[in-house]
């Protein structure tokens, strides 16, 4: 069992909530870019989440987590001080940062979650880092200090322009691509692109023209992630390759988006029925 | 006088109809009267062939010999001396490729039980265990070597159970939020119902072999890490079953399942359980490509999922079919239909899964199979020859959702 140590609700919608999960044996190595599996109980699903923090002193790690089918949401009832069955980690490969200078990170909502941590981490290495974080509207945005803190300059927007500028990430990097050639000022040598798969299809349009290298970080959907069941392919340049071991992050230029997609709608009618049949009456508790 | 019969004591079984519908163990394990009859047909050899062929060199000859005498109880004694899961092998191993085909009894009828004696006796003494208040089991004393062992499949534990009696310290470090690797992910509830699994762990666990679950060594913990917190040697039995694919146009396509995710979702997950969340495809007609053991739990897990149709696709014939034969036989009549030959091509347009563009197709995620049937190349050698494909246009077929097979006549 795992403990809850803390629960934080990271926006005013309640959307996106932080659990510090003790968890040594995740803790010791966790890296930028990696995730962790959870499950909540002997009934759960093995969710995947990507972690936005670690703690190896104390041994926890912090995931963000959006609410959004049926375990996510119930997760959002767990409370600080409970248990949950399961949490292993870390997973995957590490964001790779060898080299560069200068990138845009560009996160999308929850998409935000990940990006932090890997923003903070070459903010923290010297690597001038600019940061467009992307809402749908200002009741769902999250990490307003934290990212002004893991950034050289921070670029917020809002669909609605309620918070920050007006409009979508894709237009934002445009812009700063642009800028950049127009001032005279060195290039970005990378975009690290997370959030929705379709927001990082078009990131990927914008780049592609100017041949910046550009990475996304896939979450498909998953089982094990350790690479038996091969739950997760994802196309990478016409070839299969498994997003739990292989990634997740991939090169925005040569992932099959739409085959991703589809994937990724595959359990759609599933997902939808079971998210309806949390009871109400314990508050999405199982056997509450 | 040992009993000369030449035919096994036949395994008691679930209802075929039943059994299609349910995830309850198929086979139902022999009564005391049956097993004591089979073991009277041993011949206690004076050089027992059929240890040769154990890879644990079960004394064979002497538990059953143990059987026949009503002495369950010291029949298991003498199987565990070697043997740490006797439940899971007496119902997995296959026997009929190790100790049975060394069997004397063999040469003229058909060997002795030997995997059903050893799973009666296992399935016993587990029973009687149950009987108890308070389990006495005996602890080996600590040597003070401490041992790591990466993975909880049968590997693992069979490593960990021998080390343990011999007094190491071990500890096994499994990756996945259950013990038992294959036997819990790949091999299905009505072939190996999980609580016998659980229960050979906690055997291992009474005699003081501890398990760190959710653990991934290289990710979690490095090996080297390991030796510097103490660990004087360490075990990898971290599997071999990963996925491979065919390498044929359209095997992305959504409804494409590898065996290790269907499995593992069933399995594992409980996917087949109304109160689990795990999700999973219920699909009407299913496609399974390939005949050994894996793929018959597939083909058994599609029916049992509510499959109407299953299709078992496999490039030789079916006297070539790899599985085991009790899981051909099992699987077989009450479950799948079968065309041997017909085999999807990665070399050929004609072969492939496509999307089938016909409106009479069930849903969107409804893939089609193309199939091209195989000659033999060298009709002599069947088993070990490739076989080669025969002209596409006489000898292919598509399965589609919505349309049945047709498979033509294997060519000579």
């Amino acid at each position: 069992m795992y403990k809850v140590v803390t629960k934080r609700f990271l926006n005013d919608a309640k959307t996106i909530c932080l659990f510090e999960i003790e968890a040594p044996l995740a803790a010791r190595h966790a890296q930028a870019g990696q995730f962790v599996i959870f499950r909540l109980d002997e009934q759960g699903e093995r969710v995947p989440v990507s972690v936005a923090d670690w703690d190896r002193e104390k041994g926890t790690v912090s995931v963000m987590v959006q609410a959004a089918g049926r375990t996510t949401k119930m997760l959002h009832t767990v409370e600080q001080g409970d248990y949950i069955s399961d949490f292993v980690g870390p997973l995957g490969r590490a964001t790779e940062m060898e080299g560069l200078k200068k990138v845009c990170v560009v996160g999308g909502g929850v998409g935000c979650a990940i990006a932090y941590p890997i923003a903070k981490e070459m903010h923290k290495r010297g690597i001038e880092v600019t940061f467009i974080g992307g809402f749908r509207s200002a009741d769902i945005v999250i990490l307003k200090d934290e990212l002004k803190e893991a950034s050289d300059k921070l670029i917020m927007c809002t669909d609605d322009g309620t918070y920050g500028e007006k409009g979508f990430t894709t237009v934002f990097l445009k812009q700063e691509i642009e800028a950049n050639i127009a001032e005279g000022k060195p290039q970005f040598d990378r975009v690290i692109a997370i959030g929705p798969d379709i927001m990082m299809k078009f990131l990927a349009d914008v780049t592609r023209p100017y041949g910046i290298s550009t990475i996304i970080s896939l979450d498909p959907i998953m089982v094990d992630g350790t690479g038996m069941c091969g739950g997760c392919r994802v196309i990478v340049g016409g070839e299969t390759k498994f997003a739990c071991v292989d990634g997740p992050d991939f090169d925005a230029h040569q992932v099959d988006f739409d085959s991703l997609l589809k994937r990724a709608a595959f359990y759609k009618d599933e997902q939808d029925r079971a998210a309806q049949h949390i009871c109400k009456m314990t508050g999405g508790k199982r056997n509450g | 006088m040992a009993n000369m019969r030449l035919t096994k004591n036949e395994m008691p079984e679930q209802d075929p109809v039943l059994r299609a519908g349910n995830f309850d163990e198929v086979a139902l394990g022999y009564t005391p009267e049956m097993a004591i009859d089979e073991a009277k047909r041993c011949l206690n050899c004076k050089n027992p062939a059929c240890r040769t062929g154990c890879p644990v060199a079960v004394r064979i000859p002497e538990f059953i010999a143990k059987v026949a005498e009503g002495e369950f109880e010291a029949a298991y004694d003498i199987i565990t001396s070697t043997n740490s899961l006797p439940a899971v092998c007496g119902r997995v191993c296959p026997q009929e490729k190790q100790c049975e085909s060394k069997c004397v009894r063999g040469l003229k009828g058909e060997s002795v039980g030997i995997g059903r004696l050893e799973r009666f006796v296992a399935d016993w003494h587990m029973a009687e265990q149950a009987k108890l208040e308070k389990v006495e089991v005996e602890v080996p004393a600590s040597n003070g070597h401490r041992i790591a062992v990466v993975g909880s499949g049968p590997a693992g534990l069979t490593c960990a159970g021998d080390l343990r009696k011999m007094g190491y310290d071990v500890t096994i470090f499994e990756a996945l939020h259950k013990s038992g690797g294959v036997l819990v992910y790949g091999i299905p509830q009505f072939r190996l119902p999980k609580e016998i699994v659980a229960k050979e762990i906690d055997n291992l666990k009474a005699m003081g072999v501890k398990i760190v679950n959710n653990a991934i060594i290289g990710k979690s913990e490095t090996v080297d890490e390991l030796f510097e917190d103490g660990f004087e040697a360490v075990f990898i039995g971290s599997g071999a079953g990963l996925p491979q694919f065919l390498h044929i146009p359209g095997e992305n396509l959504l409804g494409v399942y590898t065996a290790n995710e269907l499995l593992t979702r069933v399995n594992l997950m409980k996917a087949y359980r109304d109160d689990y969340d795990t999700p999973i495809k219920h699909f009407h007609r299913v496609a399974v490509v390939g005949a050994g053991n894996v793929a018959m739990d597939a083909a058994r897990v599609a029916k049992r999922l509510g499959a109407e149709h299953v299709y078992i696709c496999y490039r030789r014939g079916r006297d070539e079919l790899p599985a085991r034969l009790e899981e051909v036989a099992t699987s077989c009549p009450p479950v799948s239909k079968r065309s041997s030959m017909p085999r999807p091509r990665a070399s050929s347009s004609t072969c492939s899964i496509t999307r089938p563009a016909s409106s009479r197709a069930r849903t969107a995620s409804s893939p089609a199979l193309s199939c091209c049937a195989r000659s033999w190349a060298s009709p002599t050698r069947r088993a070990a020859a490739l076989p080669s494909p025969c002209r596409a246009a006489s000898g292919s077929w598509t399965w589609t959702p919505s349309s049945s097979p047709s498979a033509p006549a294997p060519t000579p």
